[in-house]
């Protein structure tokens, strides 16, 4: 397989699953295998094109000229191949933990749920892989739309509600914003091609780079800058699987790799850093930073706290961006891997206590982690990574983002992180304190789980009638556990290898390896 | 030889094939004949475009009679574009017609159906053929009158009043029309559109032309329903049977545009329709209103015809907007969606007809849950939904980037602005139908249907499909309209 059919097959793969799930709606088991063999083909396909962009090379080809001088075409590039990487492989485990979590839930169209999630896969490949902003624009907008019926999965009022404005902000920051930033771009540059250096360097200066920025930087909706990140929140009403992979990692991944790509391809950090007003954006990335923690510690709900975490967290990857430096970048690549992570296993240990307890308040699961004490000790380990301490993923890229800021003498972004950081401890360890040490609520009534059954790897979870609340054990379904376990082994293997990942990255941010 | 006589026979064939038609009057021979002939137009407006781009303009004086006193027939590449859209148009929903005009109007005197139908496209490509500025008239009345029977025979009995409407309003704009040739005949004694221009360019604009000028622009403004002139159109198409809703959106307003830059480029030069004449900042304000106010409007339409009216009306402002920068990159984006406006609405009305063939409503409520049962009309309704609002690798996206590149080339930056914010009035009703369709628990009406017939699918997904196709594969309409745009504005020189 030569690297070009590679990239090909990395966006035809998850479609080419998507038809054939949608072919087999009445039987889920065949559904479900195949899921999970695209899933792994897909890793695969991603895997075998690793060697090649490591070794320097940047496949790519030209798939269609769809104006003159305008085609979509796909390039293999380190940033892409790093989000790459992270996405098809955590599909794989997140494809395990939905057949667990739905088939516990007995959700209804479960076929909608898996052919949506293939394409929103297939999408977020074309955005890794994609070789100009229009190429990256066009896959982006498919995201936007694969993922709407995947959010409101449940069709409630609600649901309905949340989705207008899911798929309001993301589309008209798309077209009203960045479509308009793209035009001008060709319109200046005459390419769309993303070039290393940047395709804006030296053509453009002054007011008008100011304003470009901010059509990005503001038009990217997904990179949920305040105050555009309304739609994340929102988003949350989707089903467990789906805020852990596409609200966690692939879109708003999505989101902020394409900011960190406009700032490395489109405008050059040089250009960036010859900026006389481009502080504005770490400004505003520290503040969305600073905020968007402040607003998780008030959330009680589960889910929504992990949603204002991910906006924060979002913010770290800008702010790296936006100090236009080599370590900047990096630090911002590397987090979009460590917080990937992090986050899959805090989303998947919420929706396990979602399936095993029914609960969602945070206030409501006092002791609950002496009945999971499996669930609860793998979010510890993804919370750990989160707040950035070794031996955790998540501190390495802390680190670089750390001293890209002491580069640049600016300081003040030191600051921020530490306060920040503190913030995230503020926020997520209670939650694990609460479950193992708290008393549970007395006379609780802890039913038992009758649909569990359902699912094959129930067998392996122990499923406990208690009456008495706390005390015996109660896990959720063993593909559930399978996936939290994966996730947070993950957060650990990768303090470990985070030189790699330093390696890949190194010749996009200009420093020799 | 025959090659020699296809500009007559472009507009020959549908002519005869009327009387024809009401000839053999039973029903299913009618429609053969009504199939043959918009096969036949197609294949004549195909071949002519080849040859216009191979060859440059085609001349033929009717009857042997030279111009300027005989009528000539004119052939370039803004009118052979034409001629392929509303052939083109009319072939692919004529398979569709068998079933949905049997559903909708019995098989009683089907036959005159089918000849009023030949009649209209006749007269459409006649407009679209002709170089002669009265002939232009005749042939406006003929497409006019015949559009006026096919609308007052929707099966809603507002169609009645729908028509008469349109009548009224139709003739105004008729009147106005002829109005303006008459002053313009008076002014320079002749009627022939390419002597019209070099005898308008020679002479000093003077107040008779200016205002034969303004009689024409507001006549085809009425024609073409150019906001605030638009309000025969939403009842119109909303009560027309499907596949006339269909037909004239997609060629009946594309036409009355074809004869408005005709006008603007050809026959009144580039000095006097924006020099002289204030027109662009006209044409662009009423573009702009109509984009945004058409727009809203349509998001709070429960029939969803009438929300698709609206809608045209929408992207008609479009389409003059384009025209309005006077500027190749701007005419190629008007020409360009007409052409791409065509295929989206065309397609789209024909999904509402196949959903109306099978539940007998287009209300929005009657489609709760609807993509359950008829997912391949639904999936072709979003798809063509998708090109309204402008979403990459679909027409609409083409359109879209035209007009931005061209606003912006002129400097008209809030203009360009204003076009995207537009675009999201489009997600806006678009996106009522997709939760209705898709997200809602089944209406009564919806749990019974299913897919409509192949013969009326496969004309819907043609038109469908192309839209996808051609946003993709973009060199044929944007080749075609870059040239015709750069032989408009040439021709004004």
């Amino acid at each position: 397989m030569t690297p070009e059919m590679a990239i090909g097959f990395a966006i035809g793969v998850p479609l080419f699953g998507a038809v054939l799930i949608a072919l087999h709606d009445r039987y889920p088991n065949l559904r479900e295998t195949i899921t999970i063999v695209t899933a792994g083909c897909l890793f695969l396909v991603v895997l075998s094109l690793l060697p090649e962009v490591t070794g320097g090379g940047r496949p790519g080809f030209v798939a269609a000229e769809i104006l003159p001088g305008l085609p979509i075409s796909f390039e293999a590039e380190p940033l892409g191949m790093l989000f790459a990487l992270v996405a098809s492989g955590l599909w794989i485990v997140t494809s395990f933990y939905s057949i667990g979590y739905m088939r516990a839930h007995d959700e209804h169209k479960q076929t909608r749920f898996y052919v949506c999630f293939a394409i929103a896969l297939s999408s977020t490949m074309g955005i890794c892989f994609a070789g100009n902003m229009l190429t990256l624009f066009v896959f982006y907008e498919m995201l936007t739309l694969s993922t709407y019926p995947l959010v409101i999965h449940h069709e409630g009022e609600d649901d309905i509600k949340a989705g207008r404005v899911y798929l309001g902000i993301l589309l008209s920051t798309s077209i009203g914003f960045l479509l308009l930033a793209i035009l001008w771009t060709w319109l200046i540059a005459g390419t769309l091609d993303f070039t290393p250096g940047g395709i804006l360097a030296g053509k453009a200066e002054g007011p008008a780079i100011g304003l470009l920025l901010f059509l990005y930087m503001f038009g990217i909706g997904k990179a949920a800058l305040m105050p555009i990140h309304r739609w994340l929140p929102a988003a949350m009403v989707a089903p467990t699987p789906v805020s852990a992979l596409l609200h966690a990692v692939a879109v708003v991944k999505a989101g902020v790799f394409t900011v960190v790509k406009v700032i490395v391809y489109i405008f050059g950090t040089d250009t960036l850093a010859n900026m006389t007003q481009d502080d504005w954006l770490s400004w505003i990335a520290a503040f969305t930073l600073l905020t968007a923690s402040i607003i998780a510690l008030t959330k009680d709900n589960l889910k929504a706290r992990l949603a204002y975490s991910t906006v924060s967290q979002l913010s770290y990857i800008v702010l790296g961006a936006s100090l236009a430096t080599g370590l900047g970048i990096v630090g911002s690549g590397m987090h979009i891997a460590m917080h990937a992570f992090g986050k899959i296993t805090l989303f998947f240990c919420a929706g396990a206590i979602l399936v095993a307890s029914h609960k969602t308040e945070i206030s409501q699961m006092d002791g609950l982690g002496r009945v999971m004490p499996f669930t609860y000790f793998a979010f510890l380990i993804g919370a750990l990574s989160v707040i950035g301490l070794p031996p955790l993923g998540g501190a390495w890229s802390k680190w670089y983002l750390m001293l890209a800021a002491a580069e640049t003498d600016r300081i003040v972004f030191i600051g921020v992180l530490m306060v920040s950081s503190l913030l995230n401890v503020a926020y997520l360890l209670p939650i694990v304190a609460r479950g193992y040490f708290a008393r549970a609520p007395a006379g609780e009534c802890t039913h038992g789980h009758a649909h569990a059954a359902v699912s094959a790897g129930a067998a392996a979870a122990p499923v406990a009638h208690g009456g008495d609340g706390a005390g015996r054990l109660r896990e959720a379904p063993g593909f559930c556990l399978f996936a939290l376990a994966i996730g947070s082994a993950g957060c650990v293997a990768l303090f470990f290898y985070a030189e790699r990942i330093f390696a890949l990255l190194a010749p996009v941010a200009g420093i020799e390896g | 030889m025959i090659a020699a006589h296809f500009p007559a026979l472009q507009v020959v064939i549908p002519l005869i094939g009327a009387p024809v038609c009401m000839l053999v009057r039973y029903r299913d021979w009618s429609w053969a004949v009504a199939l043959a002939c918009s096969w036949a137009a197609l294949a004549i407006a195909w071949l002519m475009l080849q040859q216009v781009l191979a060859g440059g303009p085609v001349s033929y004086a009717l009857g042997g009679w030279a111009a300027p006193l005989g009528i000539e027939y004119r052939v370039d590449t803004v009118n052979a574009y034409v001629l392929l859209i509303v052939s083109a148009i009319g072939s692919v929903v004529m398979p569709y017609a068998r079933r949905s005009v049997r559903h909708e109007f019995g098989t009683a005197r089907v036959y005159l159906f089918y000849t009023s139908y030949l009649l209209c496209l006749a007269g459409l490509l006649g407009v679209t053929i002709t170089g002669d500025a009265f002939n232009l008239f005749v042939f406006l009345e003929i497409s006019s009158l015949s559009s006026y029977v096919l609308i007052s025979l929707g099966k809603d009995r507002r169609a009645l009043t729908a028509a008469y409407r349109y009548l009224v309003m139709g003739t105004i704009g008729a009147t106005f029309i002829v109005i303006g040739v008459g002053l313009l005949y008076h002014n320079t004694g002749t009627l022939n559109m390419m002597d019209l221009a070099a005898r308008i360019a020679a002479s000093t604009a003077d107040r008779t032309i200016g205002a034969a000028f303004g009689f024409l622009v507001v006549g085809i403004s009425l024609k073409l329903a150019l906001f605030p002139l638009h309000l025969w159109l939403p009842n119109a198409y909303a009560y027309a049977p499907s596949m006339v809703s269909a037909f004239l959106a997609a060629t009946a307003t594309k036409v009355a545009l074809y004869v408005l830059l005709r006008f603007l480029f050809t026959v009144f030069n580039l000095e006097l329709s924006f020099g002289v004449m204030p027109l662009d900042i006209v044409l662009l304000v009423l573009a702009v209103i109509a984009m945004f106010a058409a727009s809203t409007v349509a998001v709070f339409q429960n029939n969803l015809k009438r929300m698709l009216a609206y809608s045209s009306v929408a992207q008609i402002g479009y389409m003059v907007l384009g025209i309005s920068y006077a500027t190749v990159t701007g005419l190629t984006a008007g020409i360009l969606h007409l052409f791409n406006h065509a295929l989206m609405k065309g397609g789209m009305f024909l999904a509402l007809g196949c959903v109306f063939y099978r539940i007998g409503s287009v209300h929005i409520r009657d489609l709760h849950g609807i993509a359950r049962t008829m997912p391949w009309t639904m999936a072709a309704f979003v798809l063509g939904g998708f090109g309204l609002i402008g979403v990459p690798l679909t027409v609409g996206f083409i359109s879209k980037w035209y007009l931005i590149v061209g606003a912006i080339d002129r400097g008209w930056w809030v203009v360009a602005v204003l076009v995207l914010l537009s675009s999201l009035l489009a997600v806006a009703y678009v996106w009522r139908v997709v939760e209705a369709a898709y997200f809602r628990p089944p209406s009564e009406a919806a749990k019974q249907a299913s897919d409509a017939p192949a013969s009326m699918m496969i004309p819907t997904w043609i038109l469908i499909g192309a839209s996808i196709w051609f946003g993709i594969e973009t060199s044929l309409p944007v080749g075609v309209a870059e040239r015709a745009a750069a032989e408009l504005l040439g021709a004004g020189r």
